[in-house]
């Protein structure tokens, strides 16, 4: 199978939505002359002109705003705001028009739109260009989260979520970008909401998205190691969050490990766990999460390695937890 | 004399700063070979994520920060190192910061887009368009709240006057009459797009209409800038209300470290390196007799020896240890 990069995964997303859907439009900063400041939408603008295609002033409401003005009235606006960082601005013209006209309008009009986003740590952006903002829009009712972890995933997905007729909040972690990975099938559509367990195992469910799906699956494999097998799922959707996928996992292995990269107090973890123990309390002997910790990102490197729940960290916690002993290159650090 | 002109020949008269003419080549010189070795760590990997220099730009934050005095604010942008070493942030600490040092302003927490030094006045460069504007504004509520004879300044770019934050706080300000000076450094570029794609009208007419006093000034020349800061900031000092003072100058460099750099005009990067700051200070001060070519040439020596100081000595700095707070789950608030 051939392989493609996750940018330019999303890129042929946006290609094909756009050649496919004359109703489709996509703008925002920096994103078509000069193809965005992620090198993720060059040529867009050339192959489907500056009427679908086009450059915003610095101006986020607006954007949201006239993407849910216009997606209410006949278009499918795809809009970037640059970094999950800035998406407070628009946040009152998503939280409070696009994700509630469908139901108080009666369901007179649904609102296609789409919000990409550039998230997450691990790049030394500091605390202000590198945050998770799932959290934010976890508690609002009719919008989506997806979060891909694969240039697969991401354009179907992607594909996915343009053609959805909800509003999508639809997260590109900045660390997968340049990742390289198997194309799927051309034309491929991908379902929202779809949970995947991308590695099989007894012991253990480790449930995650985004970047930390492949420490996730590094750690497996280091655990193996350890004699101890884990399954991970790939949640790819967060909100709606498939459970199902996950307590299918748990049910099996009985223990449930969730890695969130963001904070520990109101992050979608949380909410696995929460309705993993209402619903499957009696599969469960163990369930635990991983997360950053509840304080701004730091910028130094040493300091934002720390903060982050890498693989080396995901494996110390699974011993820990576990009463495993650490092996003869001990991992450092602990949470 | 002018209202405005009396107004300032009293704050001299009253020992407000005033700098030698050869010190604002100097400050201009020390920002111009801070920015190089920035730009030289960042390439060597001792300056992470992204940095955003003030390269061209030097003579708006000096000739501003000029007419300050004790006890002012100012708040600055991503772009900030300029900002802060006009206002007398000390050069080591800042650079400390870049590299992510123990010893840093902010103790390696802040990186380069978020530093805060309020000791020297400077209350944060603002990660967030349009966050600068904002603060100066809450500053200068503070300001004349408390009663204090002091302005505070806000440093934004020509992108950001199509910000919410712009035409919320320009209008909140003047109603309010606050003591507080909006410096619009207008480099012609967003972050690659052309001002003129995304920008209606003029800026300074949106300041104009508001009510504010408004100027607009050549920003390459510091005499220029200082001539037009002293007003704006005596406006705003004798409890007239806001001003607003636009500086037309260019980057000689890229917007970060991942700008692709076609979107400039043909010819104009050396049209505008005729006009850099630097070149234009120097042919004045020899031309007035305020310095001669052996002053100047000492000021070139000392600038770059200052830095290349500030470099070895950032680059023998300590990092910061993980603070063990940081892998716990404990919420940082002050204590
Ligand atoms: C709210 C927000 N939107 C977008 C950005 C990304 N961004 C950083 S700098 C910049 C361009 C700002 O242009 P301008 O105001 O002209 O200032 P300049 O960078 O040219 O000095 C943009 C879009 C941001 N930091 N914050």
């Amino acid at each position: 199978m051939s392989e493609i990069e996750f940018r330019d995964a999303i890129k042929q997303a946006l290609d094909e939505e756009l050649a496919r859907d004359e109703r489709v439009v996509f703008f925002g900063e920096d994103v078509a002359a000069a193809g965005g400041v992620f090198a993720v939408t060059g040529g867009l603008q050339e192959a489907h002109g500056p009427r679908r295609v086009f450059d915003t002033p610095i101006s986020e409401l607006a954007i949201a705003g006239a993407a849910f003005g216009a997606a209410v009235t006949g278009l499918r606006p795809v809009v970037e705001i640059m970094f999950g960082d800035f998406l407070h601005l628009p946040m009152d013209s998503l939280v409070n028009q696009s994700a509630k006209y469908w139901f108080i309008s009666n369901e007179q009009a649904s609102v296609p739109l789409v919000v990409r986003s550039a998230v997450g740590a691990g790049g030394r952006f500091g605390a202000i260009h590198s945050q998770m903002p799932v959290p934010w829009f976890q508690g609002v009712p009719g919008i989506k989260i997806v979060c891909p972890a694969t240039p697969r995933d991401a354009k179907g997905l992607l594909k996915a979520a343009i053609r959805d007729d909800n509003p999508v909040l639809f997260l590109e972690h900045k660390r997968l970008y340049s990742m390289k990975g198997p194309a799927g099938e051309p034309g491929e559509v991908l379902p929202i909401g779809k949970a995947e367990v991308v590695r099989p195992g007894d012991d253990l469910t480790i449930a995650t998205a985004m970047k930390s799906v492949h420490d996730a699956l590094a750690a497996a494999e280091e655990l193996q190691g350890d004699g101890v097998s884990a399954e991970v799922v790939d949640l790819k959707t967060l909100r709606p969050l498939d459970l199902a996928t996950v307590r299918e996992s748990v049910v099996r292995t009985n223990r449930l490990l969730v890695v969130e990269e963001g904070p520990h107090t109101g992050g979608w973890s949380g909410a696995v766990l929460g309705q993993l123990a209402e619903d499957a309390l009696e599969h469960l002997d163990d369930v635990w999460r991983l997360t950053t910790a509840d304080a701004p990102i730091p910028y130094s490197p040493p300091l934002e390695d720390a903060f982050l729940p890498t693989a080396e960290r995901i494996v110390a916690s699974v011993r820990e937890r576990l009463g495993l002993a650490a092996p003869s290159n001990p991992v450092t650090s602990t949470v | 004399m002018s209202r405005n002109k009396r107004a300032v020949a009293e704050a001299v008269a009253r020992g407000d700063r005033e700098p030698e003419p050869l010190e604002l080549y100097r400050q201009m010189l020390l920002i111009r070979r801070f920015e190089e070795a920035v730009q030289r760590l960042f390439q060597r990997g001792e300056v992470h994520g992204t940095t955003h220099l003030y390269s061209g730009q030097e003579a708006g934050a000096v000739g501003v920060c000029s007419v300050l005095r004790e006890g002012d604010r100012v708040a600055g942008t991503y772009r900030g190192h300029g900002h802060a070493l006009a206002l007398g942030v000390d050069p080591q600490a800042l650079m400390d910061e870049l590299l992510g040092r123990a010893t840093g302003v902010c103790a390696g927490r802040a990186g380069s887009m978020n530093i805060v030094d309020l000791a020297h006045g400077l209350i944060g460069c603002f990660g967030i368009v349009g966050g600068s504007i904002a603060a100066a504004t809450g500053a200068a509520l503070a300001l004349e709240r408390q009663g204090l004879d002091n302005v505070a300044v806000a440093f934004f770019g020509e992108g950001t006057a199509n910000q919410a934050y712009f035409a919320e706080c320009l209008n909140f300000a003047q109603v309010l009459r606050l003591p507080v000076v909006f410096v619009c450094e207008n480099n012609r570029y967003m972050e690659f797009t052309p001002i003129e794609d995304v920008t209606a009208g003029s800026i300074r007419a949106r300041a104009e209409v508001l009510g504010l006093l408004a100027t607009t000034v050549d920003g390459m020349d510091v005499r220029a800038v200082r001539a037009a800061a002293a007003t704006a900031v005596e406006h705003a000092r004798s409890g007239a209300g806001p001003a607003f003072v636009e500086t037309l100058t260019y980057r000689f460099v890229g917007h970060s470290r991942s700008d692709p750099g076609h979107y400039r005009k043909p010819g104009e990067l050396d049209e505008m390196l005729e006009r850099d700051p630097l070149k234009i200070a120097r042919a004045w001060l020899l031309d007035s007799g305020e310095a001669s070519e052996e002053e100047l040439d000492a000021a070139e020596a000392w600038a770059a020896a200052r830095i290349d100081e500030v470099t070895e000595r950032a680059l023998a700095a300590p990092f910061p240890a993980p603070d063990a707070g940081a892998r716990e789950y404990k919420e940082s608030f002050a204590a």
